[in-house]
């Protein structure tokens, strides 16, 4: 993949920064209440992948849009309202369609208008590039937030629940390890999956010490 | 309010549904200023200054604005701005009294805004005590006392952080995953807290 990015004209290193190089939540370490929140399930953490991805997506390209009309003093009060807003449609969105699911977890959908992801992706990018641009930085940053999540919530409800989607995937007799579903579990897997992604990133020599 | 309401929801919104380790709100400034006590200590006290207040507010707002007008759709706009607000001042109080505690705090003052604590106490408030009156003093204490829990979570993981300096952890571990481990291990204290009531 590394040969790639470096022939196209940067619109694919945009794209795909936030899958790995970039990745919001193990290299950044940003958003990352939600994903601990709602990780215990791989339903919830698709509804939460899909809704951020909506957010800031949107976000992004109106920020990005509107960039000139903002004066650069009260820009971060600007990008929360923006923001705010298109949380409200999302959220509106989910109760109507997905009722179940946003019965569980309205509290951290709310909660994506202080995501730092959101806000900092409006901060250093759309408010300094053009629209196409901002966008295609919205949906690298997007997938690589959702399989993050996607990822731990796998790990989790496979161990915790013992199941993945809701299909049984370990037998019922083998007693499923109850914590990872529960607080400590999350802390944990997203440490090791840290230190996982450190580590990768050291036996590429990428770290210089 | 009766004494024992009072304890029960201080034990509660303190330990068992702490924020930082079973409600996951919070987290970076949690991760971003525990290096070091001082440092840990300042912005638990801004958080809980701005969640005891922003309770408070956001109580006002939503109770008579917000309700008769019928416009309770505009909850989140309203009460991020009204968070927003709250912290420039706290910034611009410390900036004057305090500028050697505002210097170290540094970036995550203004990161207040976007802390999910404070912004989720909020909706907290609403959605627990929807069915019951909402009250004005039930919100502003679990807004106090979520903040109190928050600066506990913080002061724990600030002199766990300041021992972590001199262990010797592997190459991979170090920096934040570390960090996150030790917060699991402190979370199963505090899932030892879940049974408890009053």
């Amino acid at each position: 993949m590394g040969q790639e990015e470096t022939n196209n004209t940067g619109y694919f290193k945009e794209l795909s920064k936030g899958f790995i190089r970039e990745n919001p939540i193990f290299i950044l370490c940003l958003g990352l209440c939600p994903t601990l929140a709602v990780s215990n399930l791989v339903e919830n953490a698709f509804g939460m992948g899909i809704a951020f991805f909506f957010v800031l997506l949107c976000s992004n390209i109106t920020i990005s849009l509107v960039q000139k009309l903002i004066p650069d003093e009260v820009r971060i009060p600007c990008f929360i309202v923006i923001i705010a807003a298109f949380v409200t449609v999302a959220s509106l969105l989910m109760q109507w369609l997905i009722p179940d699911v946003y019965a569980r977890m309205s509290l951290y959908i709310n909660l994506i208008v202080v995501n730092c992801i959101i806000l900092g992706r409006a901060e250093a990018f759309a408010s300094k590039n053009n629209v196409f641009r901002s966008a295609l930085d919205a949906v690298g940053m997007g997938v690589g937030f959702t399989a993050s999540l996607f990822i731990i919530s796998a790990i989790r409800e496979v161990t915790g629940f013992g199941t993945f989607l809701g299909f049984r995937l370990i037998p019922e007799n083998i007693k499923p390890i109850t914590i990872m579903i529960l607080a400590p579990g999350a802390f944990f897997t997203i440490g090791f999956l840290m230190a996982l992604f450190n580590l990768i990133r050291i036996k590429k020599g990428k770290v210089s010490k | 309010m009766t004494l024992g309401q009072i304890i029960a929801l201080f034990m509660g919104s303190v330990f068992v549904q702490n924020f930082i380790f079973s409600r996951f709100l919070g987290l970076c400034p949690y991760v971003g200023v525990s290096k070091d006590t001082p440092s840990a200590m300042g912005m638990g006290f801004a958080v809980v200054f701005v969640m005891t207040m922003a309770s408070a507010v956001t109580w006002g707002l939503y109770r008579y604005v917000l309700i008769p007008f019928d416009l309770t759709y505009l909850k989140i706009v309203a009460f991020i701005l009204v968070i927003a607000s709250f912290v420039q001042f706290v910034e611009m109080f410390l900036k004057k009294a305090f500028p050697a505690l505002h210097r170290s705090l540094g970036i995550y003052l203004p990161l207040i805004t976007t802390n999910c604590a404070v912004l989720g106490v909020a909706f907290l408030n609403i959605t627990q005590f929807e069915t019951e009156s909402y009250g004005f003093a039930k919100s502003t204490l679990q807004g106090f006392f979520a903040g109190i829990g928050f600066m506990l979570a913080m002061l724990i993981m600030s002199g766990i952080r300041e021992k972590l300096e001199y262990a010797e952890i592997p190459e991979a571990m170090k920096g934040l995953a570390i960090v996150f481990i030790t917060a699991g291990l402190i979370s199963i204290a505090f899932l030892g807290f879940s049974g408890f009531k009053l």
